[in-house]
């Protein structure tokens, strides 16, 4: 069950910073100290920029989650870019096909406390993480 | 509208009643709540007084139909008696009996008019069910609160960061570490470096038992998050098992900072902040 | 948003205000670049502490652009990293690597007044 739900469409660096931004204050909202709130954002941050480098455009959802004993974020991040035709290798550290340092995708997983990627070959991807409240 | 003006005709009526057997309620109330074995940890006199304060605000919650004075009682009483070591069911608990106190004495009132019963026992119920709604959450708000501050409490005290001397840090860590209170521990130590203005920091862990990869990990990491601050991070007191579980997660040591024991390491975290050149650099 | 590069004497200061864009930063390295060469600086200190995230792609700029930066002859530092910031940073896996790190302006110059000393 939520009662907030976000969406921001990425389809430049400046969207990035907006996603973010946004991501930020919800987590302050619901709670979260303002240690987990950075690295909530920086999670998002990277989602986006995943978006906006490899798929152009795409839409970061963020919604509060409400637990029976527990509350915390989730953070969609949806697009319909060329996917990932090997994930296990897109998670691993520093494997990256643009240069990069190949940190994104496993850092997230770090930052946050559950993480979920669907992706095929042609068909976009989409990454779903949640952090909770501690 | 009409049937509003009703229900609140009815709780009027029901208001007086209650009113009118105060003292007779409130006893068998009190009655049941010691029948029940509730709130164990207080006194008779003690349930007494405040069973008194609950009856009436409980009657007043009904009256006006505002809650928020009730809400404000029902926190300031779980302040009071959650140090006396109360639980939550015990406080839902008396809250439901004395629903179901009220709700007997309804019935016995009213038992040879069973269309009235119906229809006060209709306006009663869902007025009393937030009341009891009201009350439960009041107090496992507050009781939040009293843990949290107490585990805030516990944390700060069990991982001290103590300034030795102008821009030297100490964490002498001891006993069990868990991942929370490893980041609790970390988010000390770089607020600490940033309020302190801290150059070099000695870690000290001859007090640690053991540590999990997830722990060593996040030394490591604590290590690196205090250079982006720009401050310098000596690791003393590592005991043969701790190394192994370091380079067992791809820790090089020689890139780690080591000295055997605490007085090593703050010698050289003087040497590093420039202590002994200073002295010598000194005009006489 | 552009980012303003303040010049003292042989150190160039660049301040970031707020939360860039990846433009922004993009925009910083080659201005950067430009006036060391200009001004045949000696150091640049990068001050980050308006920066409330600092993700990938931010920390690889800093790195190319201290890198960039040697290979002209002059030494970087970057300062003001918040705590929640490095905390958040090195989850990642960012450790900003090779590059010197300072807790703010004053710290910054006096490690690049201290370079400066043994260099010469
Ligand atoms: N949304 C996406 N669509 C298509 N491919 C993606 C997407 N996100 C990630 N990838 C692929 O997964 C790889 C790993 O991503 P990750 O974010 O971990 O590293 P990176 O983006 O290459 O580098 P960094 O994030 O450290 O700058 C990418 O190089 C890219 O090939
Ligand atoms: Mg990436």
């Amino acid at each position: 069950m939520s009662r907030v739900e976000i969406r921001v469409t990425i389809s430049s660096d400046q969207d990035i910073v907006l996603a973010r931004q946004k991501g930020r204050s919800l987590a302050l909202e619901l709670g979260f100290s303002s240690g987990d709130a950075t690295l909530i954002a920086t999670a998002i941050s990277e989602l986006a920029r995943n978006i906006v480098s490899y798929a152009g455009s795409g839409q970061i959802a963020l919604k509060d989650l409400q637990g029976s004993s527990r509350v915390g974020i989730s953070v969609t991040a949806s697009d319909n870019g060329p996917g990932i035709p090997n994930i296990n290798q897109a998670l691993r550290d520093g494997f990256s096909t643009s240069g990069s340092l190949g940190l994104g995708l496993p850092g997230v997983r770090r930052l946050m406390d559950e993480f979920e990627i669907d992706s095929k070959p042609g068909q976009g991807t989409k990454v779903v993480v949640k952090k909770w409240r501690p | 509208m009409a049937k509003r003006d009703e229900s609140s005709e009815l709780l009027r009526e029901l208001v007086a009643h209650l009113r009118q057997n105060r003292t007779q309620l409130r006893e068998e109330w009190v009655g049941s709540i010691s029948e029940t074995r509730l709130l164990t940890a207080m006194t008779k006199e003690e349930i007494f007084a405040e069973a008194t304060s609950v009856y009436d605000s409980y009657v007043e919650a009904l009256e006006t139909e505002t809650f928020e004075a009730l809400q404000a009682y029902a926190r300031n009483l779980s302040e009071r008696i959650i140090p006396r070591g109360v639980e939550t069911h015990e406080v839902v608990g008396i809250v439901l009996l004395l629903r179901d106190v009220l709700a007997r004495s309804l019935f016995a009132k009213y038992q040879t008019d069973f269309k009235k019963l119906n229809r006060i026992l209709d306006a009663y119920e869902p007025a009393a069910n937030r009341i009891a709604n009201t009350v439960a959450v009041g107090f496992v708000q507050e009781r939040e609160r009293v843990i949290r501050q107490q585990q805030e409490a516990i944390r700060e005290l069990s991982t001290p960061v103590l300034q030795v001397r102008e821009r030297l840090l100490i964490l002498p860590i001891i006993g069990v570490i868990d991942p929370q209170r490893a980041r609790q521990l970390t988010e000390q130590l770089l607020r600490g470096i940033r309020t302190n203005r801290a150059k070099v920091v000695v870690i000290d862990i001859t007090g640690v038992a053991a540590m999990d990869v997830t722990v060593a990990n996040h030394l490591v990491q604590t290590v690196e998050a205090s250079r982006l601050l720009g401050a310098t991070v000596i690791v003393t007191g590592l005991s043969p098992e701790i190394a192994q579980t370091l380079v067992t997660i791809g820790v090089d040591l020689g890139k780690m900072n080591t000295v055997g024991d605490l007085q090593g390491g703050i010698e050289q975290a003087e040497r590093l902040l420039g202590y002994k050149v200073m002295a010598l650099a000194e005009p006489n | 948003m552009e980012v303003p590069i303040l010049k003292q004497g042989p150190v160039l200061i660049a301040t970031f205000q707020a939360a860039l864009s990846d433009a922004d930063l993009n925009q910083l390295r080659s201005a950067l670049v430009q006036q060391v060469v200009r001004f045949r600086s000696r150091g640049v200190i990068v001050d980050v502490t308006a920066m409330d995230v600092m993700d990938s792609f931010a920390s690889r700029t800093l790195r190319e652009i201290a890198h960039i930066i040697r290979l002209r002859g002059a030494e970087t530092v970057i300062v003001g990293i918040q705590p929640e910031v490095a905390f958040a940073m090195v989850q990642l896996g960012l450790t900003l690597e090779g590059v010197a790190t300072a807790l703010d302006l004053e710290e910054g110059l006096a490690y690049l007044n201290q370079k400066f000393k043994t260099m010469k």
